[in-house]
């Protein structure tokens, strides 16, 4: 890694631990997130991924308890996410969030990707149109939807139903998109489908995705980090996780003798 | 069969035979019983009602309807009764359902969870148990004395709508918890405020479940006659609360609330009054009055079943 150019930084976590209550889920994580780029979390159930990846828009302040240390630095304004100082509602504007299962709201189609829009403030008719076209087109579903905008999005199917939810996440035009296991209630035409998409998304946006595919992982992703029990084992570029990781434990995960 | 039971000894097919039989006996039993009690509870509602219909059968006309109370039993009718039962209601409703449903919100969705409100939950609940004359006590302090609204519609509403108001918290917070998780990270996730979360979703999504519970603490209300005599509702009274804008003599004219501070009755003491006066031509009114009493609590039950369904239809997760 040290001789190689790396691309900017979009994101770093700096000594990085997370409490649920009395129990420590994240121990002290340092990795980069490079800037327009896709880095893949792998890792058993229960290594804190997901734990991981809600610090990034601060979703555990929805719930009393918790606690965050260190940093988590966002660039290029240099801010850190977690500090009390910051609004988690305003790093959440920067920062969007696919869940692991579709959860559109039981609205129509349109509202559904107009509502961070509207949360916003955007009240302009003509505005709030242009954006969820171009949303719904940004997420590979505007030809499937765009003649029944008024339709129900709950009576999507599932992989219609996320991609609608990467349309809500993208009408915003966040500069970091976060993606927890996306694709794991999905088939394999609707996984497929999101990946492709996941590798069109990065041309404009980075990405952050948690996934249980190891092939998925070597598939989308730029760089890769292995986690287990709550520590950060290894971050690299996915090709050398993958063909050479150094780490021994990385290396069972990844070849099946473990997780 | 009866090679099984040659190689297995255990195996007798008449003792298992009869022991299923046995089992199936007991169902047969519960089924019946289970039915016969489902049937006392339907058959007694629906006597009482057919009971009233048939002795009131006389009364139930149009007349009844648009007389006022009066000395003749046959000239006697339910107006100012019925006019008073929904203004009641209407002022009860407008109190109760924004003061419940912000309650049971931020118990839900704002309140830290601590010891405080752990004791406020608790006395909630105790609350629904309170007896309506204890209500009936505290509003003739309160709102006709110390506030000085008076024998009227609002002090009688105010009482109503204090009484319900536990249902309609407790609804609220059963119609909200019943939303997954899911929905309200989705909506912070683009970041919602809590108040656009509850505003755009939580509200609107619990919006069945809340209208269910209101509709069913009206239906209580409108039937309670113990705090409505405590706070001196009249037994009998020939005039209607003033409309709005009308003349109401001397070229003044009423204004918009002028209603809420006029004297009332409602049926359930309309119905009392009638029952316990010695000419036994009243208990036609009575009954004719308890009948379409009855008739008025189904329908907004009725309206309940309808709107839940109506409401619950475009949401699912």
């Amino acid at each position: 890694m040290p001789t190689n150019v790396m691309p900017p930084l979009k994101a770093e976590a700096r000594d990085l631990s997370f409490h649920y209550g009395e129990v420590r889920a994240l121990k002290n994580i340092n990795m980069p997130i490079y800037d327009k780029k896709v880095t893949a979390l792998i890792g058993p159930s229960g290594c804190g991924k997901s734990t991981y990846l809600r610090s990034f828009n601060r979703m555990h302040d929805l719930y009393p308890g918790n606690r965050y240390e260190g940093e988590i630095r966002f660039y290029p304004d240099n801010t850190n996410l977690l500090s009390p100082d910051v609004d988690p509602i305003e790093v959440r504007m920067r920062v969007g969030m696919v869940f692991q299962k579709p959860n559109p709201f039981p609205k129509s189609i349109y509202e559904n990707v107009a509502y961070g829009l509207r949360v916003r403030g955007e009240k302009n008719r003509r505005d709030l149109d242009g954006k969820v076209e171009q949303a719904l087109r940004g997420a590979a579903i505007w030809d499937e939807v765009k003649d029944r905008l008024q339709d129900l999005a709950t009576n999507l199917s599932g992989g219609q139903q996320q991609r609608l939810c990467i349309a809500r996440a993208l009408a915003t035009d966040p500069e970091l998109l976060l993606f927890d296991e996306p694709t794991s209630a999905l088939d394999p035409i609707a996984t497929g489908a999101i990946e492709e998409l996941v590798h069109e998304l990065k041309q404009r946006v980075t990405i952050l995705i948690v996934t249980h595919n190891m092939q998925q992982a070597a598939r989308v992703s730029d760089y890769t980090a292995y986690m287990y029990l709550g520590e950060m084992i290894e971050f690299g570029k996915t090709d050398d996780i993958f063909i050479k990781p150094q780490d021994k434990r990385t290396e069972d995960y990844i070849t099946g003798r473990m997780g | 069969m009866s090679s099984d039971q040659s190689t297995n000894p255990t195996f007798n097919q008449e003792k298992i035979r009869a022991l299923i039989a046995r089992g199936k006996l007991k169902d047969t039993l519960f089924a019946a019983l289970g039915i016969i009690c489902l049937g006392i509870g339907l058959v007694v509602i629906f006597a009482l009602v057919a009971d009233m219909a048939i002795k009131g059968f006389d009364r139930l006309n149009l007349d009844f309807f648009t007389n006022f109370a009066s000395r003749r039993a046959t000239q006697a009718g339910i107006l100012s009764a019925w006019v008073g039962s929904l203004l009641v209601m209407l002022v009860t409703a407008l109190t109760a359902v924004p003061l419940g449903v912000a309650a049971g919100l931020y118990l839900e969705e704002y309140a830290k969870r601590n010891w405080i409100t752990e004791i406020i939950e608790i006395n909630i609940t105790n609350l629904a148990a309170v007896p309506s004359i204890v209500y009936g006590l505290l509003a003739l302090g309160i709102f006709v004395y110390t506030f000085g609204f008076g024998q009227s519609i609002l002090s009688a509403g105010l009482t109503l709508a204090l009484l319900i108001l536990p249902i309609v918290i407790v609804a609220t917070r059963e119609a909200i918890r019943a939303i997954p998780a899911m929905i309200r990270e989705g909506s912070m996730a683009v970041g919602a405020t809590r108040w656009q979360t509850c505003r755009y979703h939580i509200v609107p999504y619990a919006m069945p479940g809340i209208l269910t519970g209101v509709i069913i603490g009206l239906a209580r209300a409108i039937g309670e006659t113990a705090p409505i005599i405590t706070i001196g509702a009249l037994t009998f009274i020939a005039f209607l609360p003033p409309v709005p804008f009308t003349e109401i003599g001397e070229g003044a004219r009423a204004g918009l609330f002028d209603w809420v501070m006029s004297p009332f009755t409602v049926m359930p003491i309309q119905i009392f009054n009638w029952t316990s006066r010695p000419d036994p031509a009243f208990e036609v009114n009575a009954a004719a009055a308890g009948f379409v009493l009855m008739a008025m609590v189904l329908t907004m039950n009725a309206v309940a079943i309808w709107l839940r369904y109506k409401l619950r239809k475009n949401i699912k997760w």
